[in-house]
């Protein structure tokens, strides 16, 4: 910033920030001043406000960036479509405040819980008037065929969302209650991991209360009622990467060190559900979900699911799995219970409601539809049931054709229409995201989750808050682009920082070790195409280096052809643009991202700007006149991730697998192309040997190691018999063998994994006799071309051996039928 | 008037399948539940392979039959077989029940319990897996359900326009055709003509569920050349029940034009097809397969007594 600009102060950070009176304000008081709770934060930042914002708003883009947060695995990686953004300055709640709102959200878990065990119960409930039967028996998720079932741990919910807005009179009200599969969590804990990190002072200062110990409890809490003596296992039912949430599956599942599981991950035999893994089946016990509970089960529920376990719940009902939340909670999302529960709380907990919630009238009672209708302007019309395809309306905004047409609806069909009252949220402050920095008031909501602990309910004492867009005053939604916020809950010293356990853990926790079969398939997968994509990229990169060359273009011209790099017919120059050829570069790059994709959970922050590169390089447009730097970008961040690979991850079962598959690859790739060239009369010139060298990067390696000039003997002395060069035949049999045999070992069975033919030994005498010129030289280079490619039809097959013992039977996939 | 029928009845499902089944798990509905007009004096169910199997009662009250088997095969053979007594209902003055809006405004929640019956037939109201709700069930029915009708002469009326409006046309639709397309072809089998027969009730907030049976395949003696073979005979049947106070619940088989009564066997009742059809399973393998369905109902003893049991008219 140019010296003549000076630094403006807090005066003029809050200049544009401009109290409503129709609405509360988070952050000034009716008087205009910066509320209590504020000021501590308000104190730190004056030390130099637009310094402090630039800072930290940079720091937390570039700390999102890096921890690939975006909704999906496929989205655009420059993170533009990303649905919020985090905003550095947090909401922050009062020490004073919070027992009220954590006793009234304890309370409503507990609340909805037992509505649950009530509707999927005796419903009681509706046989005495209190809840009209409509709103369950309409709704898509009352699933009949949860009917009569007793959770295993006698719990309904056990992960709770509450979307809360705080009113014009400073109260908070509940806008909707999330039992389905809640969404937020995982991403409220990012953002304090990143927060933690932006404003490190302020956190500590502030004494904020913290929230990953929070869901560390929740990981106990759901392996609560396994049999002692039982390895615990808890999965995370994930529909997959495809899903807009995905990121946030992964996330949760690496910070609660569970396991990460699709559908067809997960099998039920004799009522007991089950993770396929290396090491065959292992028991679940709980099953952290998110997938929406239709969908949960083909042979019960939705038979067109195929994200689903056929016969999960039979396992639940036979009691023996407990699954977060149980199968037909998701009845409970609909703003139509919202006006019933005060009823519902003293008739089953003998209690008035703690928290209220918006007011919202239910059309299927006839005064209720009456207000309703004649109070349009003042309200939103929303639906009952969650499938019904309508947007919710405001009032206000009709006019007579539209009015009308929406009347005839609600006369029609009043039980699957509510009202409610037009929310205004509170305000508060956000900053805006380019210099000078200064702070505007947005409309804000928050969600808290609340966890099952025992026999009670714990609040997470933080959340997520969402701003809404520039121009949207009460709409908050990441769909449309809003902003998100960390919820700080200030603490108070007279509460001890920590709740102590109510149970006494009676085991240690042991990571959650188990790997799925397809995770395995695809960490496999990733091993061999990261390794021919690399391969690829430098067999392309020594070729154009070797168009001056008219001896030695047509001979690398062959081979970029004869490996698939390049189409017969093809153009060198545009092998990294073409999109068509099957076998080519580009195609290998996407299998690779694809199944980067597919082991997300598994992969480092490192791991993943590689691949994050690899989605830019597919995404643009290949300059033609920048191929060779593309190139060595692109060679540069594959050898990056091999490193990251091999170095960054844990070194389990999976990870020598994915070893395995890249061990395979580069022998089958080298036996192949090293064939190729002794079939060639030029490889006797020192130009082709220099040039194959490059192609296996191996180029400065040789000089250090033979101080002569590129000859056929030592270059086969560096690629195939050395010991120590990884890039060497003899090298990759060796750690393939050792690998397969570890991974028998660990999975207590036989790998079939020996390699049919590897390659004889050569003597220096044998090396040096194949750069003889003349027909001898060329049959013996013949001979040891043909033994090559044995080498490289073996570890073809080896190759498929290991898939069809490891892999083959999670193929088959499950189907419904009916007849 | 003959008061009562005895049926035998055989209904045979063989899948095979083009690779081994790895693991496969059925439901079956194919024990005949308890019902006002009938009586079961013996069911088996035989299933080759045989696997575990346990029984139980969903939560429509309907027998049903839970299999896994693990053992790899290549084909499924389900055999039920039942004795089963059908009772003639009582003629019922379809003028005296309760007008069809009176049906809807009893349903309305006000705050109250309801009666134990109407809380029952309130299951059936909405829309189900295979039933969307729309305008266009609404406007098709719309000419039945005149203002004041009483709601079994309304509901007659709309079987009545199904059947001339609907061809009966097997192979034209399948399991997962939109109901809205079916209404629109005017063509499909028993379970269309039940589905879209439920949607128009439903879209008027009543209440209507889909039965699961059989229907006689040949003549009774006393009326053996009048009555042409009934249409779904052979396979499995299906009509529908709807929820007319004072009388209860009311069957009618759109896909003969007719109440059900001394012809129709019924198994099981649920929201649509989805909640009882016959076989409900998930596969592990197996490649593609083939279907074949026998079913034979034959009459074997015969009541008639001279007290009067008409149908309804």
């Amino acid at each position: 910033m140019p010296a003549s600009h000076p630094e403006p102060g807090m005066d003029a950070i809050l200049a544009d920030y401009r109290r409503d009176p129709a609405r509360h304000d988070e952050l000034l008081d009716a008087s205009g001043q910066i509320r209590d709770h504020w000021r501590a934060l308000f104190s730190q930042l004056d030390a130099g406000p637009q310094d402090l914002a630039r800072r930290a708003i940079a720091n937390t883009r570039r700390l999102i960036a890096q921890n690939g947060v975006t909704y999906n695995v496929y989205a655009d990686p420059q993170g533009t479509d990303r649905p919020w953004t985090l905003d550095p300055l947090p909401l922050i709640v009062s020490a004073a405040e919070w027992p009220q709102l954590e006793a009234g959200l304890a309370q409503r878990a507990r609340l909805l819980d037992r509505l649950l065990a009530d509707l999927y119960g005796p419903q009681r409930l509706i046989a005495e008037g209190i809840v009209p039967a409509e709103i369950a028996f309409g709704h898509p998720n009352f699933l009949w065929a949860c009917h009569g079932l007793q959770p295993a741990s006698g719990r309904w919910l056990s992960i709770y969302a509450t979307d809360l807005a705080r009113g014009a009179d400073g109260r908070w009200w509940v806008l909707a209650d999330r039992t389905q599969a809640p969404s937020g969590g995982g991403y409220a804990l990012e953002n304090r991991e990143i927060i933690e990190q932006v404003l490190p002072g302020p956190l500590g200062a502030l004494d904020v209360r913290r929230i990953g110990s929070a869901f560390g409890r929740l990981r106990d809490e759901l392996l609560r009622t396994v049999d002692p003596g039982e390895a615990p296992l808890a999965v995370v039912l994930t529909p997959g990467p495809y899903n807009e949430t995905y990121f946030e599956h992964a996330y949760l599942a690496r910070r609660l060190g569970l396991a990460l599981a699709e559908g067809p991950d997960l099998t039920v035999r004799d009522n007991t559900l089950y993770l396929k893994t290396l090491r065959g089946l292992r028991r679940v016990h709980t099953l952290l979900r998110r997938l929406d509970d239709d969908y949960c089960d083909p042979l019960e529920l939705r038979g067109d699911s195929a994200l689903g376990v056929p016969g999960l719940l039979g396992a639940v009902r036979a009691g023996r799995v407990r699954i977060a939340n149980e199968l037909g909670s998701g009845v409970l999302e609909s703003a139509a219970w919202l006006g019933f529960l005060p009823a519902i709380a003293r008739r089953l907990l003998d209690e008035a409601l703690l928290l209220p919630s918006v007011a919202t009238w239910w059309c299927g009672e006839r005064p209720a539809l009456e207000y309703v209708l004649t109070h349009l302007a003042e309200l939103v019309i929303k639906p009952t049931y969650p499938n019904q395809r309508f947007e919710p309306i405001v009032g206000a905004t009709l006019s007579g054709e539209a009015r009308a047409e929406l009347t005839g609806r609600l006369r029609r069909y009043p039980h699957a229409y509510v009202g409610q009252e037009y929310v205004s949220l509170s305000q508060a402050p956000a900053w805006r995201h380019r210099p000078p920095y200064a702070l505007t008031a947005k409309a804000v909501s928050i969600r808290i989750q609340t966890h099952a602990h025992g026999d009670s309910f714990e609040v997470v004492p933080g959340g997520l808050a969402r701003i809404a867009p520039a121009g949207e005053a009460n709409i908050v939604s990441a769909q449309r682009g809003g902003g998100s916020k960390d919820v700080w809950v200030l603490g108070d010293t007279l509460i001890p920082p920590e709740r102590t356990l109510s149970t006494a853990a009676t085991r240690l926790p042991r990571p959650q070790d188990e790997i799925p079969s397809r995770l395995v398939e695809n960490l496999f997968w990733f091993g061999r195409y990261g390794t021919r994509a690399e391969d690829k990229a430098r067999l392309l990169r020594s070729t154009l280096g070797a168009r001056i060359d008219p001896r030695l273009w047509p001979v690398a011209l062959a081979q970029c052809r004869r490996t698939g790099l390049v189409a017969e017919q093809g153009d060198v120059r545009l092998a990294l643009a073409d999109d068509t050829h099957p076998d080519g570069l580009r195609a290998d790059m996407r299998r690779l991202v694809w199944c980067a994709g597919q082991i997300r959970a598994r992969l480092s922050s490192g791991c993943w700007g590689a691949v994050a590169t690899m989605q830019r390089l597919l995404s643009s447009e290949p300059d033609r006149e920048q191929v060779a730097a593309t190139l060595d970008t692109l060679a540069v961040s594959l050898t990056a991730l091999a490193g990251f690979t091999l170095d960054d991850m844990t070194q389990d079962s999976g990870w020598r697998l994915l070893r395995i598959g890249r061990s395979l690859e580069r022998l089958q790739i080298t036996a192949l192309r090293l064939a190729l060239h002794l079939r060639e009369e030029s490889i006797l010139l020192p130009a082709h040997v220099e040039w194959a060298l490059g192609t296996f990067d191996s180029v400065r390696l040789y000089r250090q190691r033979y101080m002569t000039s590129p000859r056929l003997a030592p270059m086969l002395d560096l690629l195939v018999r050395d010991a120590d060069h990884p890039r060497s035949i003899g090298f990759l049999q060796r750690r393939l063998a050792a690998d397969l045999a570890q991974v028998s070992a660990e999975i207590d069975q036989r790998v079939d994994g020996q390699l049919e033919s590897p390659l004889p030994y050569l003597s220096d005498d044998e090396l040096l006799a194949l750069e003889q010129a003349g027909a001898a030289g060329s049959a013996l280079r013949e001979a040891t071309a043909t033994a090559l490619d044995l080498l490289a039809a073996g570890a073809a097959r080896l190759s498929d051996r290991i898939a069809a013992c490891h892999f083959a039977h999670i193929t088959l996939d499950a189907r419904a039928i009916l007849s | 008037m003959i008061n009562r029928v005895r049926y035998r009845v055989r209904h045979v499902t063989r899948y095979s399948y083009e690779a081994e089944v790895m693991i496969s798990q059925q439901l079956l509905h194919l024990v005949p539940r308890p019902a006002p007009y009938q009586r079961c004096l013996e069911h088996a169910v035989e299933v080759i392979p045989a696997g575990h199997r346990s029984d139980g009662v969903d939560a429509f009250g309907n027998p049903l039959v839970r299999l896994e088997i693990d053992v790899p095969h290549t084909s499924l053979t389900v055999t039920s077989r039942m004795q089963v007594d059908v009772y003639a209902r009582p003629r019922l003055p379809a003028n005296e029940s309760l007008a069809w809006e009176r049906v809807v405004e009893e349903f309305r929640y006000r705050a109250v319990p309801p009666a134990r019956e109407l809380l029952e037939a309130a299951r059936f109201r909405h829309e189900s897996a295979h039933v969307r709700i729309k305008r266009v069930f609404a406007d098709y029915a719309a000419p039945c359900l005149t203002p004041g009708r009483p709601l079994a002469d309304a509901a007659l009326a709309l079987m009545h326009q199904i059947h001339r409006d609907f061809s009966y046309a097997p192979g034209t639709t399948e399991i997962g055709t939109p109901l809205a397309e079916v209404l629109e072809q005017r063509r499909g089998v028993c379970q269309d003509f039940a589905h879209v027969m439920i949607a128009c009730l439903r879209a008027h907030g009543l209440a209507a569920r889909y039965v699961s049976g059989y229907v006689r395949g040949v003549a009774t003696p006393s009326d053996a050349p009048a009555v042409p073979t009934p249409v779904g005979a052979g396979a499995s049947h299906a009509w529908i029940s709807v929820w007319a106070p004072p009388f209860g619940w009311i069957d009618l088989d759109p896909t003969n034009d007719k109440p059900a009564g001394l012809d129709h066997v019924a198994i099981a009742w649920g929201r649509d097809f989805a909640d009882v059809s016959p076989l409900r399973g998930t596969i592990l393998g197996g490649g593609r397969h083939e279907l074949q369905v026998q079913v034979d109902v034959e009459p074997i003893e015969v009541d008639d007594d001279p007290c009067d049991v008409e149908r309804v008219a």
